[in-house]
């Protein structure tokens, strides 16, 4: 019997295609910027790495791809150890840096060949006219990098790190200096990856881009990687609901008696705000309404919004660290 | 071993040759054309026999040499300094491939390149004055020898520099005083014998001494001592690389 396993069991059953353990990394000059990282990323999936500037998400890209060497841990990409495997791990791997360094006098279509054979990849150009035309930079393959807008410059380092068909493919910071159709053209593409099998690793400090693209979230803060969850699962358990009453009349302070709830003045008093637990059972919306009825105090509108990954994300990072140091 | 990779970096460095043909190629033969109408005709028409050849056969190894030097170390320092300057260095280091084929990849154009060159400027100098090559299997294995080891040179000057002055500071400052000093206008047998002594620290006295032998067949110092000398350095400049990769040194950090 063929049957599709759930998404969770699958999940835990296959192994991941890559494993990080136990990486650190202190720069010459002494900061430290990787604490114990421990990281599985599972096999075609699209994992996020969230974190501020400076909290060491390039740094990890770059002993992952071999561009910074780790302290000490150790990586295994598709069943290779990135340093004594080197090659076939690094022939699994594909990057695109987060900076547009590219190679200004070479054509498209120079580089991308380049990239291709750097890798050790026998030559295809119809797959790598593939790569081009899913990237709209068919048209522009005789031209000079230099010759390029930002945008189609980040499309060219994307279509140099697809050139030698990688599993694995790294995106550090994607999104950083790009208009708002190449980002839509850029999620669409990565789904497409994903859709072949692809597995995706993508850094991001917007939250809208890993909420729109990941299956799962690592949040990564001061070199330390704090929490890592499907994103589903970690909006569910740390997304909280909030409901906005818009006030007839505008109030200075909360009166005692609604004391029970957790409530905020918005607006100069216009507004009162309740949040609470999307996860448990009683929300406590009707008491509140009935004791707000009680108070005869009238609101004219009212909407809920749930918390989104970012409020998620700033109370992360910001929270007090749980154990002792 | 990755040919395909080894490929990809000869052809990019290769591209870029043909690409700034002009600096590269024309650049090199219009300052030793002057050479030869300075040297060569001017001044050399009224100077007497080294060796009994004349001046202006005499200086056409050492020109040959001096461009080879200069061409080897500069288009080799040059072509992995600008990744590093530019930053596209990150899919070289992130790519599967061995120090030694990176090695093969830059080395081998940069040399490709000035054996190119020092044959044009060969050709060049058959305009200006006769000339025979008494060994020219020698003559090429100097040249092919003298071209890999000072692309190897410029290749670890390329990776130590981290301006564009650094670059320039090695060639300027001690790799043409020391061609000027190597014979390549005179014979050292023309110095006193204090600075013949000091000329002997030179190596390049020795590339020149040898190249011209091959020529016609005299030379300053013993052809074999050349030899080893050249690979000496080749062997000195190859660990240097080695150790440079193993230990990530300006490379990774």
């Amino acid at each position: 019997m063929n049957t599709l396993p759930t998404a969770s069991l699958s999940a835990d059953n296959v192994a991941p295609i890559m494993s990080v353990r136990g990486v650190n990394k202190t720069y010459a000059g002494g900061f430290q910027a990787l604490k114990n990282i421990n990281l599985d990323i599972r096999r075609g999936e699209i994992f996020a790495l969230l974190g501020p500037n400076g909290a060491g998400k390039t740094t990890l890209i770059s002993i992952i791809c071999g561009i910074v060497n780790a302290s000490s841990g150790a990586i295994i990409a598709d069943g290779h150890d990135i340093v004594r495997d080197y090659r076939k791990a690094r022939a699994t791997i594909g990057l695109v840096p987060q900076e547009l360094h590219t190679d200004a006098f070479e054509s498209v279509w120079a580089t991308v060949t380049f990239s291709r054979g750097l890798f050790g990849k026998p030559p295809n150009p119809a797959y790598l006219e593939k790569v081009l035309r899913d990237l709209s930079l068919w048209d522009k393959r005789k031209q000079k990098i230099m010759a390029l807008s930002g945008g189609m410059k980040r499309r060219v380092l994307i279509a140099k790190a697809l050139a030698h068909e990688p599993a694995i493919l790294f995106l550090d910071e994607p999104s950083a200096g790009v208009d708002v159709e190449l980002r839509r053209d850029m999620w669409r593409m990565v789904r497409e990856l994903r859709a072949q099998g692809t597995t995706i690793i993508l850094t991001t400090h917007y939250i809208e881009e890993a909420e729109e693209m990941a299956d799962r979230i690592g949040v990564i803060s001061k070199g330390e990687l704090i929490l890592v969850e499907g994103k589903q699962a970690l909006m569910r358990k740390l997304g909280k609901k909030q409901l906005t009453l818009t006030l007839r009349q505008p109030m200075t302070g909360i009166p005692a008696n609604l004391n029970a709830w957790s409530l905020e003045l918005a607006d100069n008093g216009q507004a009162l705000v309740y949040s609470f637990d999307t996860q448990k059972e009683e929300t406590g919306i009707a008491e509140l309404m009935r004791a707000l009825a009680e108070q005869d105090i009238e609101f004219k509108d009212l909407r809920s919004r749930e918390s989104s990954l970012e409020d998620i994300f700033v109370s992360l990072v910001h929270r007090p660290k749980e154990t002792a140091a | 071993m990755n040919f395909y990779g080894i490929r990809a970096i000869y052809r990019f460095e290769m591209a870029r040759t043909f690409r700034t043909l002009l600096e590269s190629v024309a650049a090199p033969v219009l300052t030793t054309s002057l050479y030869f109408i300075v040297f060569g005709k001017a001044i050399g028409s009224r100077m007497g026999d080294i060796d009994s050849i004349g001046y202006g056969a005499f200086i056409i190894p050492g020109l040959v040499m001096l461009s080879l030097l200069n061409e080897s170390i500069s288009n080799a320092s040059f072509g992995i300094y600008m990744p590093k300057w530019a930053g596209t260095i990150y899919e070289l280091l992130s790519a599967p491939v061995s120090w030694i084929e990176v090695l093969i990849g830059y080395v081998g154009a940069a040399a490709t390149k000035s054996v190119l060159l020092g044959l044009l400027i060969l050709a060049t100098a058959r305009f200006f004055v006769p000339y025979q090559i008494a060994h020219p299997l020698w003559m090429m294995g100097f040249l092919l020898l003298t071209a890999i080891t000072f692309s190897l040179f410029g290749f670890i000057i390329g990776l130590w520099a981290d301006s564009f002055q650094k670059l320039q500071v090695i060639p300027m400052l001690i790799v043409t005083p020391l061609t000027f000093l190597g014979g390549a206008f005179y014979s050292i047998n023309m110095l006193p014998p204090v600075w013949q002594k000091i000329s002997l620290f030179n190596p390049v006295v020795y590339l020149i001494s040898a190249f011209r032998w091959s020529f016609y067949g005299v030379a300053d110092v013993d052809v074999v001592m050349s030899i080893g000398m050249t690979c000496g350095f080749l062997i000195v400049c190859l660990t240097f690389v080695w150790w440079v990769f193993k230990s990530g040194y300006k490379i990774r950090r």
